[in-house]
């Protein structure tokens, strides 16, 4: 597609002035290129109302992508190491791409919206990317950012919220499934998924209809404790939820300078993701090789003990610190709901086994003095926030 | 069920053919397949005009490399050997200039060419030696790539602390600079300078052009013969040994596709319909052809396919070819001074100034141009008493603006002729029948992308490790089975053999590792 205007200074996502009248700090960052809210009000009460009740994240900046044409599944096919031909019409996947050494450019959900017609969501930009690697392929690509407004329905109560709304068979759609419904003389795309790993919605819609459908939303949530949410809140959730942010817990390998600073999917525990059944994806043959000849990284989810947050620290084999580190701290948090403190970390393999013991080195301000503490940590295997009501279908009625 | 090949070569041209033959020597049952009619690739004579023909590409035998005439068992036949270059000079006070020496110029001239001729001789001996091996990949922990760049590393030293620094300043220099700080004469530099730029797209200030013409130079220390009855019968030879070796050559077989199976080619399917099974697949057909358009970009990598996409590949030379009915007339010059190479180069910016339009996509107003009369000393390419003009004319775009026509062709060739007429007043006059191949005839004629000389620019960034690109330096591609074995692969064009040879002991030598 042909843009002919270029845009200066910072977007207002379509939902922009729902947000506004709402909030109370004015804290916002820039997301590609819109403004977005690190906070409305309190993200702590932000961050409860995903876990308690339901938290409404305007997700417009988001990048996406449409895929069509005749090719449309051997393009993704080979641009993906997951086989998209297991995802039918209807649904939704999780996956990464990578370069041709195999390293993570991203991670993003491709939706299967109708037969052979695609929509690849991502946090970064890509459009580079996915054009170049339409050669030898009948597929278009249309990047449709602007063209769509999104929110993000999270929390115990959006299944609730949204039948009220008048979404009517929602009780049917399933974990990474996606539906369509008519509103106000629009389609609305519903998808059962979501960056805070509880029951919740993304909802899609023209830009034309986004003020009616927070209306819409916020009225049916009156009673069930809905709210808008920041940034802020959401990645405390997706930290419990063990989900991957670029820039934070990888580094998208095409912005990379230095070698042995990306990441394969396969070091970041995302080996599921990878189908060598597969003949050609892009990485393939690297991917392959490194798990012939074993990884040199491994990504790690630490159970942390006493309560003070690990960022950014080096992680060691032993409590003494003493001699090399194994690896460091990507992100980390601590949890409420779970009452954990808890962390995302990378480490050189072999280390970071499920079960293993590792230490962490806390650096902590205490009335601006600081102080260094060894916390012992266990790595563990699932997420540390996976309630059973996140998949249940159908949902429950909270 | 049809048979399965232990090998198929893609195109006989001459590293096809020098391929395939080293492959059956090796017990290897070994099927070459051509699109045209005739083995060779883009040496090879053919007919012009009625009763006149021409080398219809290369035209001239200069770097065919030692290793590859030895291993074969070949021993062209020569009608002119050991060609003199006579560069051209209006007032008939023509240069002469042969591999060690030079007359028509000052003393000192001469004796600064006769430096100039050493040290490019022992540079090109140096280059000579990595031209004939697989070049090492950068990067990988392999023993064997460490070697050989050890080995690089080590040659250059073994030049000596001034002679190393020599090489490696000049190398990626161009051959302007070199030219203008030696000589005086015009004819002498021009004559440099388009040695160092025939067959690219580089003009004599373009950079790396001492690079090329070393690499000109690194097969017979600039020997320069012209083969009996033109490239073709070299070809032929070349086939003739082959098929001795036990190799099938089926001409008139254009490749549809090359066939890829889960992830590794499995054979070729012909435009016929005809299909040809084989695990080992080796493309003679340049690195975009053969990625591209015979395999599709869609079986291979996103990054891999955008390096394929990217290499440089427009040609810039156009052939010319005369029916005489008798030599021209040229100031300064006897009869026997026409089995020579005649070239026009006025001097280093005549050279530089006939680049600038090819730039923006327009040809030459004032050309220069590389002459043989290959028919002066042998009667099999034209009637007797009648001569054939071949010449290499630059520069004419491969991507000319508003394209190539009948009209421009046309407007070309008379602007052609109107430049040797500068030398020679009577040559329209002789003129019985011409032809002009253009880089995009070249291209159709030869299924050559871009129709360039070396399938691919010969510049440092498309050169030894990163030949035709990063991640397929060594013949084999991204593809497990797949190989390069032509000019767009390491070292590059001329017809030397190099490439073929290289890529069929990288291919043996890889099966007995496995």
């Amino acid at each position: 597609m042909n843009r002919q205007e270029v845009h200066q200074g910072r977007l207002k996502s379509p939902f922009h002035s729902c947000l506004e009248k709402l909030d109370s700090v004015n804290e916002w960052h820039q997301w590609s290129g819109y403004s977005s809210p690190n906070e409305l009000y309190c993200s702590d009460t932000e961050y409860f109302a995903i876990r308690n009740s339901t938290g409404v994240f305007d997700l417009t900046p988001m990048t996406k992508y449409r895929i069509t044409g005749p090719d449309a599944l051997g393009y993704l096919n080979r641009l993906v190491p997951r086989d998209m031909a297991k995802v039918a019409p209807g649904r939704v996947a999780y996956t990464v791409w990578c370069d041709d050494n195999g390293q993570v450019i991203d991670d993003g959900t491709i939706f299967h919206l109708r037969e052979g017609e695609y929509r690849l969501c991502s946090q970064q930009r890509h459009y580079d990317w996915l054009l170049e690697s339409t050669a030898g392929f009948d597929v278009t690509i249309a990047h449709e950012t602007e063209d769509v407004a999104a929110l993000a329905v999270q929390g115990p109560t959006s299944f609730a919220i949204l039948s009220r709304m008048g979404l009517d068979g929602l009780e049917n759609l399933k974990y990474f499934g996606l539906a369509h419904f008519d509103f106000h003389g629009a389609e609305l795309l519903v998808s059962r998924t979501g960056f805070t790993g509880d029951l919740g919605y993304e909802l899609w819609i023209e830009p034309g209809k986004a003020e009616a459908l927070w209306d819409a939303l916020f009225d049916a949530g009156k009673l069930h404790g809905i709210r808008a949410i920041g940034t802020h809140a959401l990645e405390l959730a997706r930290i419990e939820a063990g989900f991957l942010a670029a820039y934070e817990d990888f580094l998208p390998a095409d912005e990379t300078v230095r070698t042995g600073v990306s990441r394969s999917p396969l070091e970041l525990g995302l080996g599921w993701l990878v189908d060598f059944k597969k003949p050609n994806f892009n990485g393939r043959r690297a991917l392959a090789r490194e798990k012939r000849e074993g990884s040199t990284w491994r990504l790690v989810k630490l159970d942390i003990e006493g309560n003070k947050v690990a960022h950014a620290s080096y992680i060691f084999p032993n409590s003494r610190a003493s001699g090399d580190n194994i690896g460091f701290v990507t992100s980390a948090a601590w949890s409420p709901v779970c009452k954990k403190n808890v962390a995302l970390g990378t480490v050189k393999a072999p280390h970071g086994k499920p079960g293993d013991t590792v230490w962490v080195e806390i650096y902590y301000q205490r009335e601006m003095h600081w102080n260094r503490r060894m916390a012992k940590a266990v790595v563990v295997d699932k997420p540390f926030w996976a309630p059973a009501r996140r998949s249940a279908t159908p949902p429950g009625l909270y | 069920m049809t048979d399965r090949y232990d090998a198929i070569v893609v195109g006989a041209g001459h590293n096809g053919l020098v391929c395939a033959a080293l492959l059956a020597r090796a017990g290897k049952n070994v099927v070459v397949l051509e699109a045209n009619d005739r083995v060779g690739g883009a040496a090879v004579t053919r007919e012009f005009a009625h009763g006149y023909s021409v080398s219809a590409c290369a035209h001239l035998l200069y770097q065919l490399q030692p290793e590859v005439r030895k291993e074969l068992g070949l021993s062209p036949a020569v009608a002119a050997g050991d060609l003199q270059t006579i560069a051209l000079a209006e007032d008939g006070k023509h240069v002469r200039l042969a591999a060690n020496g030079v007359e028509g110029v000052s003393s000192e001239d001469a004796e600064q060419y006769r430096r100039f001729r050493k040290r490019m001789t022992r540079f090109a001996d140096l280059l000579r030696k990595h031209l004939n091996r697989k070049p090492p990949r950068l990067g990988t922990k392999s023993r064997g790539d460490l070697f050989s760049l050890v080995r690089l590393g080590l040659d250059m030293r073994m030049l000596g602390k001034n002679e190393m620094q020599e090489f490696l300043r000049l190398i990626g220099m161009n051959i302007h600079d070199e030219v203008t700080e030696r000589f005086e004469h015009p004819q002498l530099k021009g004559a440099v300078c388009l040695d160092a730029v025939l067959g690219t797209h580089l003009g004599p200030r373009s950079p790396n052009t001492i690079m090329t013409y070393l690499y000109r130079n690194a097969g017979n220390h600039g020997r320069m013969d012209v083969p009996k009855g033109g490239m073709g019968s070299f070809s032929e030879a070349l086939a003739h040994r082959a098929r001795s070796a036990g190799v099938t050559i089926l001409t008139g077989m254009r490749i549809q596709r090359i066939v890829v199976d889960n992830g590794r080619v499995t054979g070729v399917e012909t435009a016929g319909g005809e299909t040809f099974s084989s695990y080992t697949v080796i493309s003679n057909a340049d690195p975009k052809r053969t990625m591209l358009d015979l395999v599709g970009a869609r079986h291979l990598e996103t990054g891999f396919a955008r390096r394929v996409r990217h290499f440089r590949s427009r040609g810039n030379a156009a052939k010319l070819h005369l029916a005489l009915d008798g030599l021209p007339t040229v100031a300064g010059l006897v009869k026997k001074d026409f089995e020579q190479r005649l070239v026009i180069a006025g001097d280093e910016h005549y050279v530089e100034r006939a680049f600038n339009p090819a730039k923006y996509g327009k040809y030459s107003p004032e050309p220069v141009v590389e002459m043989t009369f290959p028919g002066f000393r042998d009667e099999s390419l034209a009637p007797a008493g009648k001569h054939v003009m071949s010449a290499v004319v630059q520069y004419a775009p491969y991507g000319l603006e508003g394209g190539w026509s009948g009209a421009s062709k046309q407007a070309f060739t008379d602007v052609v002729i109107g430049t040797i007429a500068r030398y020679a007043p009577d040559v329209a006059s002789r003129i019985t029948a011409s032809e002009l191949l253009t880089p995009a005839d070249i291209e159709s004629e030869f299924n050559i992308t871009g129709g360039h000389w070396h399938q691919g620019e010969l510049t440092l960034d498309q050169f030894l490790f990163v030949r035709p690109f990063a991640g397929a330096s060594q013949y084999a591609m991204p593809l497990d089975g797949l190989w390069l074995c032509g000019s767009g692969a390491h070292p590059g064009g001329g017809v030397s053999g190099a490439a073929g040879r290289n890529a069929a002991r990288t291919i043996l030598e890889r099966e007995k590792q496995a």
